[in-house]
C-alpha cells in the first residue's frame, strides 16, 4: 500500500516534468552532443545534406594556435569579464544598500535603476554607443586621458579607459543584481543589528561583520548571473565571431562549433574562478 | 555657558544627522547620491529623446548641445518608414507574447512537478534544469538551426514556440526555478484538503495551485516577453527575413535607410542618415517596451521579492 502510494507520487511527478525531460533531450542534450561531434569534424553543407569528415582535435588546434583574431577577442572577453563583473556586483550592492535606507520616494529611484533591464537589447545599446549617448560630456575634461596613459602601465590604462568609456552601459547591466541584493537586505533580522549596536559596533563594523557575510549567497548568485548575462549578450564580440564563422564557407560549422565549445569552457572557468574567490572569503 | 553650547550643538547634530541617521543632512546626502546615479542612468535616454527631435541645423549648430530648437518630427516619419514600423511591431508582439505565454505555462507545470512530488533522479534532473541556464544558446544553436531547417520550421514562429513548450526556451531554467520556489513557498494545506475530498493531482494543480501562483505567472510572462522581444542572435538565425522584429530592424537600420533614401549625388539638403534619425529609430524601437514597463512597473521591480527566487 505504502509502496504503491510512492509509485503513484513518482509517476504523477514525472508526468508534470516529462515535457521538460523530452525537451531537454531533444533541444539541449542532443544539440550539445552534436556540436561537440561537429567540432571534431570538418562539416560541409552540400546539396545532398551535411557531410562530415573526422579530423580529431584539428579545429581546436586551429582555433587556439592559428586563429590570431579569435585568440585576441577571447582574451579580451576574459579580461573584460574579470574587470566588469566585480564592478557590477559591488555597484549593485552599494546601490541596494542606498535603496534599503527608508527615505521617501526611493521606489521611484528603484524604478529608474531597473528600467535598462527592460529596454536593453544588442541593437539599442549599439545605437546608443555609436551615436555618443553613453558618454557623459565633460568626462574627458575631468580625467586627462593622455596623462592617464603615461602614468599607468599599458594594461591598467587600457582597463581604466575602457571603464570610463563604458561605465553607463556597465550600470545598465546591474538592475537585476540590485534587486536580488535588495531582497536579501530586506530579509535581514533587525534585532541582530540592535544587538550589535548595543555591543558598541559601529555601522562600518556591522556592514563588514554582519551584512556582508549574510549577503554571501546573494553575492554568489549575482556573480553567476552577471557572468552569464555578460557572456551571452548579443554585442559580445566572441558571439559575433562564432556566428560569422558559422556562415563562412572557408571556416565551416565544425570550426564554429569548436569555437563555441572553447568559449563555453572559458566562461565556465571564469564562473568557477569567481565562485571560488567568494567561497574562500567565507572561512 | 559651555553646557548650553554643547546642548545647541547636540540639537543641531540631531536635526542634521539624527539619532540613527534620519536627520536632514543625512537625507540630503542620500537624495543627492540617488539623484546623481539616476541622472547617469537616464542620461542616454535624455540624449536619445532630445537628439531624435533635432533637425540638421541643430545637429551642426555648436550652440545647440542638448536641447533641440524645435520638434522636428520628420526624423520619426523616416525612421518609422525604414523600420516598417506598424508591421514590424505586430510581428514583434507576436514573436514575444506567444513564446512567453507558452514558456510560462510549461515552466509552471515543470516547476510544480519539482516542487510537490518526489520521484527518482529528481536532484539530478533539477540540477540539469539549473545547468540549462548556464549553457549559452550559442553552443546549441547550430544543431537546433539544422534541426529546424530539416523540419522546415525556419522563418516561422514555431522555431521559437516548440522549444518554449518543452521548457527549453530563452532562460527557461530561470522561470522553472521561479515557479519551483513559488510553489514551495505556498502552504500545502489547501491541496491536502482537496486531496482528501478526492480531487486528483491535475485537478488540484489547475483549480487550487495555479490561482495561488498568479504573481509568479505575471512575473514570468513579463520577463519572458521582454527577453524574447530583445533577443536578436536567435531571432536572426531562426526567424530570418520572414519575421522581422524591431531590434532586428534597428540592427539593419543604416543599410535599410540607404536603400530607402538613396543620396542623390548633387543634393545639398541633409537627406542622408544622421544621428537624429538614428536616435528617432532607437526611440521608436524602445517606446513599446517603455509603455509595458510603466504599466507593469510594480511587477518588474518587485519581481525578486515576490517570486522568492533568492530562496529561504
Amino acid at each position: 500500500m505504502r509502496l504503491s502510494h510512492r509509485w503513484r507520487e513518482a509517476l504523477t511527478g514525472l508526468s508534470f516534468v516529462c515535457i521538460w525531460i523530452v525537451g531537454f533531450l531533444i533541444f539541449t542534450l542532443f544539440p550539445l552532443v552534436r556540436t561537440f561531434l561537429f567540432s571534431l569534424n570538418e562539416v560541409r553543407i552540400t546539396a545532398e545534406g551535411i557531410r562530415t569528415q573526422y579530423i580529431g582535435w584539428e579545429n581546436y588546434r586551429a582555433a587556439l594556435f592559428l586563429d590570431v583574431q579569435f585568440g585576441d577577442i577571447l582574451v579580451q572577453y576574459a579580461m573584460e569579464t574579470l574587470v566588469t563583473v566585480p564592478i557590477i556586483v559591488v555597484f549593485a550592492l552599494m546601490m541596494a544598500l542606498l535603496l534599503n535606507i527608508k527615505v521617501r520616494g526611493r521606489g521611484v529611484f528603484r524604478t529608474i535603476y531597473f528600467l535598462p533591464v527592460v529596454i536593453t537589447s544588442g541593437p539599442v545599446i549599439k545605437q546608443l554607443i555609436d551615436q555618443g549617448a553613453t558618454t557623459l560630456p565633460g568626462i574627458e575634461d575631468v580625467v586627462e586621458m593622455s596623462l592617464l596613459e603615461q602614468m599607468l602601465p599599458g594594461l591598467i590604462a587600457d582597463i581604466v579607459t575602457y571603464l570610463l568609456g563604458s561605465f553607463i552601459t556597465i550600470l545598465w547591466f546591474s538592475g537585476v543584481q540590485m534587486l536580488i541584493f535588495l531582497a536579501g537586505l530586506q530579509k535581514l533580522d533587525a534585532s541582530m543589528y540592535e544587538a550589535a549596536s548595543i555591543d558598541g559596533a559601529s555601522r562600518w563594523e556591522t556592514f563588514w561583520k554582519l551584512t556582508l557575510p549574510m549577503m554571501n549567497p546573494m553575492i554568489v548568485v549575482n556573480l553567476v548571473y552577471t557572468v552569464i548575462t555578460q557572456s551571452v549578450f548579443a554585442l559580445n564580440p566572441v558571439i559575433g565571431y562564432v556566428q560569422d564563422a558559422m556562415y563562412d564557407p572557408a571556416l565551416g560549422m565544425g570550426y564554429s562549433a569548436a569555437l563555441a565549445w572553447l568559449y563555453f569552457a572559458v566562461m565556465l572557468i571564469l564562473l568557477g574562478l569567481f565562485v571560488l574567490l567568494v567561497r574562500q572569503r567565507k572561512r | 555657558m559651555s553646557l548650553w553650547n554643547r546642548r545647541v550643538i547636540d540639537r543641531w547634530k540631531r536635526v542634521l544627522w539624527g539619532f540613527t541617521g534620519e536627520g536632514i543632512l543625512f537625507r540630503l546626502i542620500i537624495y543627492f547620491l540617488l539623484t546623481l546615479v539616476g541622472f547617469v542612468y537616464l542620461y542616454p535616454l535624455f540624449y536619445m529623446v532630445s537628439y531624435s527631435f533635432m533637425d540638421t541645423d541643430d545637429l551642426i549648430d555648436p550652440l545647440v548641445s542638448l536641447l533641440p530648437t524645435g520638434f522636428y518630427v520628420d526624423n520619426f516619419v523616416r525612421a518609422a518608414a525604414v523600420m516598417d514600423f506598424a508591421r514590424t511591431l505586430m510581428q514583434t508582439v507576436l514573436v514575444s507574447f506567444l513564446p512567453a505565454a507558452l514558456q510560462t505555462a510549461s515552466a509552471a507545470l515543470i516547476g510544480y512537478g519539482f516542487a510537490r512530488f518526489r520521484f527518482p533522479l529528481k536532484p539530478v534532473l533539477f540540477a540539469l534544469v539549473l545547468a540549462t541556464f548556464v549553457i549559452p544558446p550559442q553552443i546549441t544553436m547550430i544543431p537546433q538551426f539544422l534541426m529546424f531547417q530539416q523540419l522546415g520550421l525556419l522563418g516561422s514562429i514555431f522555431a521559437y514556440l516548440i522549444p518554449a513548450i518543452f521548457g527549453q526556451g530563452l532562460k527557461s531554467g530561470l522561470f522553472i526555478l521561479i515557479f519551483y520556489q513559488f510553489f514551495r513557498s505556498i502552504p500545502k494545506a489547501l491541496e491536502e484538503a482537496a486531496q482528501i475530498d478526492g480531487a486528483g493531482p491535475y485537478r488540484i494543480f489547475a483549480v487550487i495551485s495555479v490561482p495561488m501562483a498568479v504573481p509568479a505567472f505575471i512575473i514570468s510572462f513579463l520577463f519572458s516577453m521582454v527577453w524574447y522581444w530583445n533577443e536578436t542572435t536567435l531571432a536572426a538565425l531562426y526567424l530570418g527575413d520572414q519575421l522581422r522584429t524591431l531590434p532586428l530592424q534597428l540592427q539593419q537600420f543604416a543599410a535599410t535607410y540607404q536603400k530607402l533614401y538613396p543620396v542623390a549625388p548633387n543634393s545639398q539638403t541633409g537627406r542622408s542618415l544622421n544621428e537624429a534619425i538614428n536616435m528617432a529609430g532607437t526611440f521608436l524601437n524602445m517606446i513599446p517596451l517603455l509603455i509595458v514597463y510603466f504599466v507593469a512597473q510594480r511587477w518588474f521591480v518587485e519581481s525578486v521579492e515576490r517570486s522568492g527566487i533568492t530562496g529561504e
